[in-house]
């Protein structure tokens, strides 16, 4: 039941290491949470190491799952964020923790995902990986090599749209290939091809103000993924759609990710989001944000997302991370109404 | 059952009926367009009789105010029998020529370094004082300087232009260039833009609508640089048919200079909003109400 993602193997998660927390500060998840549901294995951050043993074992899953707790070979590794902690100066001069003690790992063609309260310094994790914030302590690897500056084979999604309004679908496409050099005769071949791939082969001459939030957003995948990254960033990208579109975005998002064997951390608020596209939920806490608990997600793939909310295994699933997230949500909440931030 | 009515009702809305609805709102613009123009028309014929009977009547003196008969057989005249200092369009071709010389290069000098410090933060830090304390000084008074310095010709009018305009358009450049989208940039730099691609091709761009309103205001500024500067000194230019015409107290002259530099204004703001429409071809245009 568990294993059924065995055949696929480079999109397996290699298992984070349960003895690497035991060491590190320890985060206080709830006791007694031994009853995880059956699909679902929670490497939990607690300081009492027999919890997570006894939690391993008693369910088939988590047994099966033990004997993947290997160290992952480093070179399956694609991005590697060990102890890092973000630290930056607001412009009234005060120093902020953005992130703590944060470690996550994610294999080649995994597909992560990033859930925690508002605010909580979710989106931090990816500029770290961009380069875009340099890590204040600890170590942030992409590809095994540390991270210096933007890398090429890094791609981003952003939450807010980032088109630009002054060029036409096609120009916006082919802005990546002319940006490292090519021909415009080559990038808009290239572009027209990832046009055709997103369904807007019509439209190439529109203008951004021309389209739907869910054309921008096709538009916005075929930029990014006409670079053909390894590595793809997305933060919050289709939380401006209504329901009905979001859904057959994230359908997209999954063939094209399908297809290009990417690695994804896919930062987002929406646990039902995240449950559904992810191979792996980490679960922040409120700010500074550290990692609360690891979920690892045996959805069988492919995935459809209009049928996939009324699983009841992603039922449960989402049930038992919800708990866990809920506790950091009225956390985050309760902060918010106090300190007004 | 309720739901197959609902459908009906809806599919029984005659499309017609929309062909109507399109039909009488665009009869509606069509009317209100008139209306406009008409109105226009009117409030000028109304203005004009009025000066030129209080003219003839008593009730203003034309000595001082002038009259629109009078102000029209001045321009007649110019045009036909060429002013004090030659042809007329003579004239219009120098001040002009100093106008748009002063435009340009204020325009692209404004452009170039309010791009070069909007970019810059260290060395928008180190001039902003000097350029909040430029910018306070009332430039007109520069015209003076410049005519000691660079004589009656046509540098010192280009250059009071220049100053006039250079202000305004490095203020809406810079602000332009702050103003840029942080997403946007981030997104050119992960797609692999170096720096000076994304200012080709993010920055400029963003900062365009910026720089092309304030095009619109710093043409007039250019104007009023050069006639300034023809009015403090100068061998040819409308500033000087002005200012001969108030040194022999004819206000007609006065008036019909400036209703000369008007239809320049105009003509070259046109001109420049034209340019807009081709530059800014992307925006949305604004949905019309009556549509």
């Amino acid at each position: 039941m568990v294993d059924r993602n065995d055949g696929d193997m480079p999109r397996r998660a290699p298992f984070l290491r349960v003895p690497k927390y035991f060491g590190q500060l320890g985060h206080f998840g709830q006791l007694g949470r031994s009853r995880a549901a059956p699909n679902v294995h929670a490497d939990q951050r607690r300081p009492n190491a027999a919890g997570v043993q006894h939690m391993l074992q008693t369910s088939p899953a988590a047994q099966s799952a033990s004997t993947r707790i290997a160290p992952a070979a480093s070179s399956d590794v694609a991005i590697d964020l060990s102890n890092v902690t973000r630290r930056f100066v607001t412009p009234d001069g005060k120093a902020m923790t953005a992130l703590r003690d944060f470690t996550m790992t994610v294999a080649r063609g995994e597909f992560a995902c990033v859930v925690g309260p508002t605010g909580c310094g979710k989106s931090t994790t990816l500029n770290l990986i961009t380069g875009l914030a340099p890590p204040t302590a600890g170590e942030v690897r992409v590809m095994g090599q540390p991270v210096s500056g933007i890398r090429p084979d890094i791609g981003f999604v952003f939450q807010t749209d980032a088109l630009f309004p002054w060029r036409s679908v096609l120009d916006n496409v082919a802005a990546g290939p002319m940006y490292r050099g090519a021909s415009r005769k080559q990038a808009y071949e290239k572009a027209r091809d990832w046009l055709n791939r997103v369904g807007l082969s019509r439209f190439e001459k529109h203008y951004p103000h021309q389209l739907s939030g869910g054309m921008r957003k096709r538009v916005a995948l075929a930029q990014t993924f006409i670079n053909e990254p390894k590595i793809l960033l997305m933060d919050e990208p289709f939380s401006a759609l209504d329901i009905q579109t979001r859904t057959l975005m994230q359908d997209e998002l999954l063939r094209l990710w399908e297809d290009s064997g990417a690695s994804v951390v896919f930062v987002t608020h929406d646990l039902e989001e995240a449950v559904a596209l992810a191979d792996k939920v980490y679960v922040l806490t409120a700010g500074p944000a550290t990692v609360k608990s690891v979920y690892h997600i045996d959805l069988p793939r492919p995935r459809v997302m209009e049928d996939i909310r009324y699983d009841p295994k992603f039922v449960e699933i989402a049930r038992v991370i919800w708990e866990d997230l809920k506790q950091e949500v009225h956390i985050g909440q309760k902060r918010t109404l106090e300190f007004g931030h | 059952m309720n739901t197959q009515i609902d459908a009906a009702a809806v599919g029984a809305t005659p499309p017609s009926n929309e062909a109507a609805l399109a039909n009488a709102a665009q009869i509606r613009a069509r009317r209100r367009h008139s209306f406009v123009i008409t109105m226009r028309i009117v409030i000028l014929v109304a203005v004009l009789g009025l000066w030129e009977l209080g003219a003839r009547f008593g009730v203003i003196d034309p000595f001082f105010f002038a009259s629109p008969s009078g102000i029209f057989d001045q321009i007649w005249i110019w045009m036909t029998e060429g002013t004090s200092q030659g042809p007329l369009w003579q004239q219009i071709a120098v001040t002009l020529e100093e106008t748009i010389l002063g435009f340009l290069i204020g325009a692209v000098g404004g452009v170039f370094f309010g791009i070069l410090l909007g970019r810059n933060k260290l060395l928008a830090d180190i001039f902003s004082v000097y350029i909040k304390v430029a910018n306070s000084i009332p430039r007109v008074v520069l015209g003076s300087i410049f005519i000691i310095a660079l004589g009656l010709g046509m540098a010192s009018k280009v250059a009071l232009a220049v100053v006039m305009v250079f202000f305004v358009v490095f203020a809406n450049a810079f602000q332009g260039v702050r103003e840029a989208d942080r997403a946007m940039i981030a997104n050119a730099q992960i797609l692999g833009a170096s720096r000076s691609q994304i200012t080709r091709t993010v920055i400029i761009p963003s900062a365009m609508s910026w720089i092309l309103a304030s095009l619109h205001v710093s043409f007039g500024f250019a104007l009023v640089g050069a006639v300034v500067g023809e009015f403090l000194g100068a061998k040819k230019g409308v500033g000087l048919m002005i200012s001969t015409a108030q040194g022999t107290f004819n206000a007609n002259g006065v008036f019909a200079a400036m209703v000369i530099l008007a239809v320049l204004a105009l003509v070259v703001e046109f001109i420049i909003t034209l340019v807009e429409k081709r530059l800014v071809k992307w925006r949305p245009q604004p949905l019309s109400e009556t549509a």
